[in-house]
């Protein structure tokens, strides 16, 4: 029977963090090593991602339809294509526009939030997914979360956001006695197709390729297929999950890995044993062998295919704790310099820079871990935190406060206008009974309502003031002011400010991204 | 196997660092079969107990041999006593000041009712390196009368005594190098010192370096031949805290201290200077300067002008019990010692759950995973990993997990295992 390939490269690059002391808190909003990050994205893009893109793109001229793979970019690496290489988000849209390749979704923040808050987590997938859209044309249809976690809460979430599969990890604690070359189906929602990484064989090109120790090397194409064939007669998929930088980085040009990967395919088209396909494409060409129970979240991680590589320390899991902690507050504002840093702050390889296992497993935890120690990473991160509690405690504290203050003047000129209004009435009822010279009150009466109108106007434009003055007390005014609800014209009236007050947060957009970077000495 | 080894101080009287490794390297070698010390060490201390003195020497010199059994040592020890004013960690120039008081007045060092009979060739030397060719001519007639495999002779003030030995019995020799000139000196070198050290690292068989650090000094700045230079590591006596040093806490808030010799050597400057980075953002934290040394008066003055005495405090010098007490209070323990070849103490705040910030330039860091490691000189980074301490939780719970299970695999026994092995080199070479 023929079996069927699924290649699908994961393509991420952390955004670091600068050296951020504890003086600095309260001082600089400015958190990120823009130096390193772009020289590194520039770096990975000459050594792995243009010249891989490259290949792919003349392995899918020379073979057509016959060769098919598969891609998510995390959000993280899309944001630094756009502000460091736009030449490689250009040559992965080459690939896009083959039609062989498919593009899935992610978090948005390439962020471990799966495990921390299900509102968020589905925020993100669907923010990411809309972003690839744009990027590429295609909405993705399957979903693979940050470093592969996946647990049937986690399946059944993204199934219930529509998506039709989702990628795991094939580890033996969650197979048994299964094999992973089949085609699954989550515990809880049925509908979600679950596709697992062969573990032994991706990590043969992923981490053993270029390991001269190992007592396969060199590896050919040849020797790859022999042991692919070899695989069990009724296994139906293969699926070999590997980070993309895989070619150019992990294992360097000169090992050979590009030389290998560009005669693997033909290697597997040769006779009639194998055919390439997308995730998609084996959600709709394969039937579910069975339900896949993952109670607890797994990984692709080192060893345990665990969560211990982010979690697996007090340091990580209070940095964890204390980040998401903030999301209620983050809620109640839509700052885009606030969103910008949590987006980023979020972020899974602030917490694999703190796991202790450097210690233990050196080779993969030392790659480009910018700190000497996970204390160091710790330290670093929490001050960025603190710094960045403060502000959004301040934001929200000062939007709140103006909210209540403005909702109290509210209040008070309603009443006054209800007593008002009521006096209003009385002298009208009493106008006729009253005989004799148009009185003082009569007089009162007429003119009554100006007043009236003043008083709005002013509590109207003082509100509009106010919020000038700061916008980011627009948001929460604006959701506030439509939970009062109060006359239609009120809300008209202060909306209106708050619009204008808002554009120029928009036009800087990216700004702690992109140019607030090179304002700030890092 | 017989070690003739010369060392310094024993418990009850441990002044620092290399006191400390010599009882627990002769400690962890008490634990190996065959193995038997007799240790020699220089003693102006007039309190012990004199019922096992014995004179040993038919020429007048005062040398009390005794068999000591010690607690937590498989056998018994034996000592031999040999009275000298010659002190650890002391330079000439130091040494002479105290000669002149001792003179003039109380003596600290010498207290002639021990003694049965006195008499050197000369009258008491003017310098220490008078002392120290005393030592070594005692050191002689101990090699002579006494049988023994290997000689073992730890730091500076010792290795003259060590070459004696080796002279006089045609033993190899095994110098013990805790720290070198460069460490104490900070750069400017006594070349009296200089030339007794280099003299000893080049007529030794094999040479001892408490650290890596430590070994590059003596291949580079004394040019001795690699080969013949191992670096054996430290290690640390389980921690005696006993019931009645449970500290309880007042209304300090957090206290970060700073413990050793007040010595350019320490670094104590940087300290005081992070502490006040530190204390510019931070009220409730107080900081302490455990120790006494030359530099004592100017840190004071230091502080004092920095405007931070109200949280900064000198506690002067503090005996061993005081020390483990010290370490039950703190929050954090800094060493930014500018060089230092080893470092014990930060293993001691370690088995009290304390975590430990220390420089790169000690020979400890070369060990320790679960500590905090920045340059002696860089404030920032030493004020940082303060403040991070002290406010982010996660922290201080890892060192308490961790950072003393991992300083609980640090034993003297498999230090002498190592030194055994050196010996065992040694040996077969001849």
């Amino acid at each position: 029977m023929m079996k069927t390939i699924c290649l699908y490269f994961q393509v991420h690059q952390p955004f670091r963090l600068r050296r951020y002391r504890f003086f600095d808190i309260g001082t600089s909003e400015y958190y990120y090593d823009d130096y390193a990050n772009e020289s590194v994205m520039k770096k990975m893009a000459l050594r792995c991602y243009l010249p891989a893109n490259q290949l792919m793109l003349e392995l899918i001229e020379k073979f057509g339809d016959r060769f098919k793979i598969a891609f998510s970019i995390s959000g993280i690496a899309l944001d630094q294509f756009e502000l460091y290489t736009p030449e490689v988000l250009e040559s992965f849209r080459k690939l896009a526009a083959t039609g062989n390749v498919e593009f899935l979704a992610e978090t948005h923040s390439h962020s471990l939030v799966s495990l921390a808050d299900e509102e968020e987590f589905r925020a993100q997938a669907t923010r990411h997914s809309h972003r690839i859209e744009s990027l590429f044309g295609l909405k993705p249809k399957v979903f693979r979360n940050t470093e592969l976690v996946y647990s049937d809460d986690i399946g059944a979430t993204i199934g219930s956001l529509g998506f039709e599969g989702m990628l795991s990890e094939g580890a033996r604690h969650i197979l048994g006695w299964k094999s992973p070359n089949y085609l699954y189906q989550n515990a809880l929602n049925p509908e979600l197709r679950v596709l697992l990484r062969n573990t032994s064989l991706s990590d043969d090109i992923a981490f053993r390729f270029s390991r001269r120790s190992w007592d396969q090397w060199p590896l050919t194409a040849e020797k790859y297929v022999k042991w692919l064939k070899k695989t069990d007669n009724r296994d139906e998929i293969i699926n070999l999950f590997v980070e993309y930088e895989t070619f150019g980085d992990h294992h360097p040009a000169d090992s050979g890995i590009f030389e290998f990967f560009r005669a693997l395919p033909g290697e597997i088209l040769k006779g009639k044993n194998f055919r390439f396909a997308v995730p998609s494409g084996i959600i709709s060409d394969f039937k579910p062998a069975a339900s896949i129970h993952v109670p607890y979240p797994a990984s692709w991680a080192d060893e345990e295919k665990d969560l211990s590589a982010w979690l697996g320390n007090d340091m990580q899991n209070e940095a964890f704790k204390k980040l998401y902690a903030l999301r209620e507050l983050v809620r109640k504002t839509s700052d885009v310099r606030i969103l910008t840093d949590w987006h980023y702050l979020q972020v899974s390889d602030h917490f694999y820079y703190m796991s202790t296992k450097v210690f233990t497993e050196h080779e993969v935890h030392k790659h480009y871990n910018p700190y000497e120690s996970p204390y160091d990473a710790f330290i670093n991160y929490m001050n960025v935190l603190s710094d960045f509690t403060r502000r959004l405690k301040k934001l929200v504290g000062s939007t709140e406060t103006k909210v209540l203050r403005l909702e109290r003047i509210i209040k008070e000129k309603e009443e006054m206008i209800l007593n008002l209004q009521r006096m209003v009435n009385q002298l009208q009822e009493a106008a006729p009974v009253i005989a004799g010279p148009v009185g003082v009150a009569e007089e009162e009466a007429a003119h009554a309502p100006a007043p009236v109108v003043q008083a709005t106007g002013a509590a109207h434009s003082k509100t509009a003031a106010s919020m000038g003055v700061s916008r980011e007390a627009q948001p929460a005014v604006e959701k506030d002011s439509k939970k009062k609800a109060a006359s239609g014209k009120q809300q008209e009236e202060r909306k209106k400010p708050g619009k204008t007050a808002e554009d120029p947060g928009n036009s800087t957009g990216k700004a702690s991204g992109s140019s607030g970077s090179k304002n700030q000495p890092a | 196997m017989r070690v003739l080894m010369f060392g310094w101080e024993f418990p009850p009287h441990i002044s620092g660092g290399l006191g400390t490794a010599c009882y627990g390297l002769t400690k962890g070698m008490s634990h190996i079969p065959e193995m038997e010390v007799i240790f020699v060490v220089p003693k102006a201390w007039g309190d012990e107990d004199q019922s096992t003195l014995r004179l040993l020497s038919a020429e007048n010199f005062p040398v009390r041999k005794k068999y000591v059994e010690m607690q937590g040592f498989l056998k018994e020890m034996t000592f031999l006593e040999i009275h000298s004013r010659i002190m650890p960690y002391m330079s000439p120039e130091e040494f002479a000041k105290i000669d002149k008081k001792t003179k003039s007045g109380t003596n600290i060092y010498f207290n002639t009712e021990n003694i049965a009979s006195f008499k050197f060739s000369g009258t008491y030397g003017p310098d220490l390196f008078q002392e120290i060719a005393n030592y070594s001519l005692i050191a002689r007639v101990i090699a002579e009368d006494e049988s023994f495999d290997i000689i073992h002779a730890h730091d500076w003030l010792a290795y003259p005594a060590g070459i004696a030995a080796r002279e006089a019995s045609g033993k190899p020799l095994v110098i013990h190098v805790h720290a070198t000139d460069f460490d104490r000196s900070g750069g400017s070198v006594n070349p009296g010192v200089y030339e007794i050290e280099k003299r000893g690292m080049e007529l030794a068989d094999k040479i001892i370096a408490v650290s890596n650090l430590t070994r590059r000094t003596i291949i580079e700045k004394y040019g001795i031949d690699p080969s013949k230079v191992v670096t054996v590591y430290n290690a640390v006596e389980p921690a005696a805290i006993k019931d009645d040093m449970v500290f309880r806490k007042q209304d300090y808030g957090k206290i970060v201290t700073f413990l050793g010799r007040i010595t350019l050597q320490k670094g104590p400057e940087y300290f005081i200077e992070a502490a006040n980075k530190v204390l510019k953002k931070s009220n409730d934290v107080h900081f302490v300067m455990a120790g006494s040394g030359d530099m004592f008066p100017r840190m004071i003055r230091h502080a004092a002008s920095l405007g931070i005495a109200d949280r900064f405090h000198f506690t002067g010098f503090l005996k061993s019990r005081d020390v483990t007490q010290m370490f039950l209070m703190s929050d954090v323990y800094v060493m930014p010692s500018v060089s230092e070849p080893f470092g014990i103490s930060p293993l001691e705040a370690m088995q009290s759950s304390v975590p430990v910030i220390i420089s790169h330039q000690s020979g400890v860091s070369e060990i320790l995973r679960h500590a905090i490691k920045i340059d002696f000189w860089d404030i920032d980074a030493m004020a940082d990993a303060i403040y991070g301490i002290l406010h982010y939780d996660g922290l201080s719970e890892m060192f308490r997990k961790h950072g003393k299970t991992e300083v609980d695999s640090l034993k003297w026994e498999d230090s002498a295992l190592h030194v055994k092995e050196v010996y065992e080199e040694v040996l077969s070479r001849l």
